[in-house]
């Protein structure tokens, strides 16, 4: 099958177009600017709809209303946008309405700068919108695999009819690889009938798609039935790549660009004869808590290797009930973690 | 429309602008092609009187989801529904946006000078000296600016084609507005493009007015700062 050179960002947009996405609204920022200049010239194409918005607050409300006529929609952003993205996020989750949001995370906070980043870990996992809701959060560490769990996003938003986010970083933005798609086009999902859009009331009863439950109890009802959802994602979706996890003392945990450079460390230091292994998160909500439950009983700690101040490192802890040592590196503000300062920390608490 | 009772106040102007976009609706057809777009405010639950789809936006957003209906379902008839606190203040990006994309929508704002499901507080549209629960010795123009004049300042954009302020405050103007209304939905039905229609409208409890003096108070006082006219017309 032929590959196709690309940046991730353009991954992002293709894999999109293929799972039958025919509706993008946004906003440029950087670095993941690739991603709206490809869509502006594909959805054309395809007889999509794609708006530069003139926010994107703007964007994510296009993105609601074009999502309650059952079209798979979506937007993207980078760190500062993705805050202003959090009120339209909270009313989809609301609404119960399938989207997909990209966020290439920059260095924060503030405006930061235009470096690869994780810092907006908690505001993705923990739902950085008002009220009791999640997101299903989904991090691709290839551009190979970006293509990959871009379908899988918009699939899982229709499964479930809550908004999806891709969680990537500014070096898996704009790194560029080669990229297979055929293989895709097979698996775009249908998920049944969308018998709850809005498409004009012909021979049915009207429908309403709204947030604001005023009457008694009702609130808390939408509230358990999402709690109801949320524990069957949790069942069914957790996702991670593990390398080594039979006999490795040490496991590291990582996700995104630092699995990357965790993964040649792994492989080093394997060689030297040293047990070390990885967990490599791929939805990081929900959190693979099954799989760091059964490495917990094997392996003697856990390090995880971030690039932020120390975020993901606080569910590792929760998924094991603190049972073993968990120790954290991170560099932050656009830095990004190198071989051998990963492998003086493993230095440090491997015996 | 709904065989409801509708929450509002008496006196309200909201109950005769949503009678009148549902008479509008039947003598059109369009009901079945129908998406309304409620806002937040007091007609936040206005799905309750309204017999056809409906949806409900974050506040000001309203232009912003009508953008995202229409444009995947250009067969559709969209129209958003907004009070002055949702188009005037929180969402004024989203209106001014919506409206300079030309985008072949329906926008009905309804002005009346306050904040009402909130308490009465200052809206954009406060008239200067008013009072209300965030002006106490009445709007100033040095401390709270002057009154947002919402048609004067869309018409200035290229893409909006009609823009017209009417009010409901007597019999005479409530058939003009239901006019009006009618040609903005009759736009969209034949792709001319954006329009809008303001209705200056009372509300007597935060007003502190009775149903007849809050009536009067938008025939002689607010139709000075917002004159009833078309101010723009390229149908």
């Amino acid at each position: 099958m032929k590959k196709v050179l690309m940046c991730g960002n353009e991954a992002i947009a293709e894999a999109a177009i293929i799972a039958g996405c025919r509706f993008y609204a946004g906003y440029p920022i950087t670095p993941q600017n690739e991603l709206p200049s490809y869509m502006s010239k594909r959805m054309p194409e395809v007889g999509g709809v794609f708006i530069q918005s003139e926010s994107e607050i703007s964007a994510i409300n296009m993105v609601f209303g074009a999502s309650l006529t059952g079209v798979r929609a979506m937007t993207s952003s980078s760190s500062p946008g993705i805050s202003l993205k959090q009120e339209g996020i909270s009313y989809l989750a609301a609404c119960e309405l399938p989207a997909v949001i990209v966020n290439i995370m920059r260095g924060g906070p503030g405006l930061g700068n235009i470096g690869p980043s994780q810092s907006d870990y908690f505001q993705a996992v923990k739902s950085g919108g008002h009220g009791d809701y999640h997101q299903i959060v989904i991090a691709p560490a290839s551009v190979q695999e970006i293509a990959d769990l871009t379908m899988l996003s918009f699939d899982l938003a229709d499964k479930y009819r809550m908004p999806v986010m891709i969680l990537g970083d500014g070096i898996l933005g704009q790194m560029m690889a080669p990229v297979e798609f055929k293989s895709l086009k097979s698996k775009v999902k249908s998920f049944g009938k969308k018998d709850w859009i809005l498409d004009g009331c012909k021979g049915r009863k009207p429908r309403i798609i709204r947030s604001l439950l005023l009457a008694e109890g009702e609130l808390e009802r939408l509230n358990l039935k999402l709690q109801k959802k949320y524990n069957e994602i949790k069942d069914k979706e957790e996702r991670c790549e593990i390398l080594y996890g039979d006999d490795s003392k040490v496991m590291l945990v990582a996700y995104g660009t630092p699995s990357r450079i965790t993964r040649s460390v792994v492989e080093k230091l394997r060689k030297t004869g040293k047990k070390i292994g990885m967990l490599r998160p791929i939805s990081l909500w929900p959190f693979p808590e099954k799989e760091f439950k059964k490495l917990a009983k094997k392996v003697k700690a856990f390090l995880v290797i971030e690039m932020n101040c120390g975020q993901m490192v606080e569910d590792v802890k929760l998924a094991i009930d603190c049972s073993k040592p968990v120790y954290f590196y991170g560099r932050s503000g656009g830095q990004v973690p190198s071989e051998s300062e990963i492998i003086k920390e493993i230095e440090k608490i491997y015996e | 429309m709904k065989d409801a009772v509708t929450h509002y106040c008496a006196g309200c102007g909201h109950g005769i602008v949503h009678r009148i976009i549902c008479e509008i609706v039947d003598e059109l057809d369009i009901r079945e092609r129908l998406i309304g777009i409620a806002p937040v405010g007091c007609a936040v639950i206005a799905y309750d009187y309204w017999n056809f789809d409906v949806t409900e936006a974050a506040h000001g957003r309203v232009p912003s989801v009508a953008t995202g209906i229409k444009r995947t379902r250009p067969d559709k008839i969209v129209f958003g529904y907004q009070g002055d606190g949702d188009l005037a203040a929180i969402g004024t990006a989203e209106i001014i946006h919506a409206a300079n994309r030309g985008e072949n929508i329906t926008i009905i704002f309804v002005n009346n000078a306050v904040y009402g499901m909130t308490g009465g507080q200052m809206a954009p549209t406060t008239m200067l000296k008013q009072k209300t629960a965030t002006t106490p010795l009445g709007r100033d123009q040095k401390i709270h600016g002057f009154p947002l004049r919402v048609c004067e300042l869309l018409s200035n954009l290229s893409g909006v084609m009609y823009a017209e302020r009417v009010a409901i405050n007597n019999p005479q103007n409530v058939l003009k507005a239901k006019r009006a209304i009618k040609k903005a939905f009759e736009n969209q039905i034949k792709n001319v493009g954006f329009s809008i229609v303001e209705v200056l409208s009372p509300c007597p409890t935060y007003l502190g007015l009775s149903p007849q003096e809050a009536v009067k108070w938008v025939g002689e006082e607010m139709t000075k700062e917002y004159p009833l006219k078309i101010f723009k017309d390229i149908t």
